[in-house]
């Protein structure tokens, strides 16, 4: 089954109110951001599309798939499920080797040719700290979890729709992650809070109580800022893993930074 | 009458699934009896009773909290008969892995938490693996590929089951549980029998010997290389 829309028909907020954004219609290829206050409503819109939600959940919204109600299958049937969903969850609590954790799963989606080396090694490309197929995954630091649930979501729940939320919170190289879980002619909706990757969506869902307040579309203008915000952000990277490995920090050089930037190689 | 057996380990959720699950069986003019049977106290009671509901309690004490229910299974359905209930639901303590309180023609519906890890499926025995409906909680505190994997392990202890993915706190699920509920076919005979044999080790643990050690004890008793013996008259 191809998928070229989903709908997310509109619900109620926290209060019981109405939401008040009508039905919401994403295309293939489209990336929307999800921003509002801690305790507005965007982990629960994220698990709304994840589970397919008919009026049975805490909002009542609906999802529907092409313009049409899927059928339970693909709701719950994980071999047949179109979303991938990165959550904020910081820990695995089952009690096995990351190997045998990688094989499971890969044998809930019915993946037959899954290398577990191959998505160990993505993962440590996104830490500083490598994961060993044979370490437990209780063990795992909170930067190694979320860089393997990152590489999990990437190639063994590989899927049409992505949902990822909060990428930013995960102590893991971000922009890497993000690149590597979304892909052409996807779903995309990213909760976040890092004004690089919110304005750097096409569009953004702002929450607010628990229901969908209003939509953003980025302008030209967002659209650079972002590439500048980008640019700074990496140049703090380099700085916090020269922190990390115990450099000393003499000085820093706005100017070059400043006259670097991809922003005013646009001008 | 329609006999509903909730089970599951202590914490899983059963009882805020099952408020969820009576508001809307109330919503829909369907009122049943609810028991609750526990060990020592339960404060559970008190929260059924505020949503209108006959509730009965039983406190087993002394006695295996599951081997309660099942001696007292046709007391408890007596007394809902008497309020004329079309359903009733019975809330168990869950303690122990080794009983399922199911009878052939209740409906058996085992909650079980998903933050428990996925070998714990294999472990809990037949009260997951002999339920009709099985209810994960918490999966909103595990990632979806824990999700998924436990899933899969409910099902290959229990093919057949119907899978309910629920939320104690938001409510999630709920509906579909009493959707089922209400739906279920089984009606409660006069000669109910367990789907699944409750422990047949009767010792004298049971007859309240204290000490520890195999001297002091009679009856059948499985040691731990797995062999099992006859010990007394």
């Amino acid at each position: 089954m191809k998928i070229h829309q989903i709908t997310i028909q509109a619900g109620i907020d926290k209060f019981g109110n109405t939401e008040r954004l009508p039905d919401l219609r994403i295309n293939k290829g489209e990336i929307y951001g999800i921003v509002g206050p801690t305790g507005s409503g965007k982990s629960q819109l994220i698990a709304d599309i994840e589970q397919l939600a008919q009026g049975d959940t805490a909002s009542k919204r609906k999802i529907l798939i092409n313009g049409e109600i899927p059928c339970h299958e693909l709701r719950s049937d994980p071999r047949k499920k179109m979303v991938a969903q990165l959550s904020q969850n910081m820990n695995f609590f089952a009690d096995m080797p990351v190997a045998d954790f990688l094989k499971l799963h890969a044998k809930c989606r019915g993946k037959k040719n899954i290398d577990v080396k191959h998505v160990i090694s993505i993962a440590n490309t996104l830490t500083g700290e490598p994961i060993n197929a044979s370490d437990n995954l209780t063990i795992l630091s909170g930067g190694q979890t979320r860089a393997l649930m990152v590489a999990d979501v990437a190639i063994i729940s590989e899927s049409p729709i992505v949902l990822i939320d909060e990428i930013e919170n995960a102590g893991i190289k971000k922009h890497e992650a993000l690149q590597l879980l979304s892909g052409e002619g996807k779903i995309i909706l990213v909760v976040t809070h890092d004004p690089v990757l919110a304005l750097s969506a096409q569009k953004r869902i702002i929450m607010r109580n628990g229901g969908m307040r209003d939509i953003i579309e980025s302008t030209y203008r967002e659209k650079q800022i972002s590439l500048q915000l980008n640019d700074i952000d990496q140049y703090i990277l380099t700085l916090r893993e020269d922190v990390r490995a115990g450099k000393k920090i003499e000085e820093v050089n706005f100017d070059a930074l400043l006259h670097e930037s991809s922003f005013l190689k646009c001008l | 009458m329609k006999f509903i057996i909730v089970a599951g380990t202590p914490g899983a959720g059963k009882t805020a699934v099952l408020i969820h699950t009576l508001k809307i069986l109330l919503q829909q003019n369907v009122k049943p009896s609810v028991v609750k049977i526990d060990c020592l106290y339960s404060d559970d009671p008190k929260r059924f009773a505020k949503l209108g509901v006959h509730v009965q309690l039983g406190l087993s004490m002394d006695m295996c909290p599951d081997h309660f229910s099942i001696y007292n299974t046709d007391a408890i359905l007596e007394s809902a008969k008497e309020q004329k209930s079309e359903f009733l639901i019975m809330e168990t303590a869950g303690l122990c892995h080794r009983c399922a309180p199911y009878t052939h023609n209740s409906l058996g519906v085992c909650v079980i938490d998903a933050t428990s890890g996925p070998n714990n499926p294999m472990k809990v025995g037949p009260f997951l693996s002999c339920a009709d409906i099985v209810v994960i909680t918490k999966g909103d505190m595990i990632s979806q590929a824990e999700r998924e994997i436990f899933r899969e392990c409910i099902l290959e202890t229990n093919p057949n089951c119907s899978i309910i993915e629920a939320n104690g706190l938001s409510g999630q699920g709920a509906s579909e549980l009493a959707l089922q509920i209400r739906s279920t076919e089984k009606v409660v005979s006069e000669n109910e029998s367990l789907r699944h044999n409750a422990p047949f080790s009767v010792c004298t643990l049971c007859a309240g010997e204290k000490r520890v050690g195999a001297e002091h004890h009679r009856g059948l008793l499985r040691k731990m290389n797995g062999m099992q013996e006859y010990v007394g008259e």
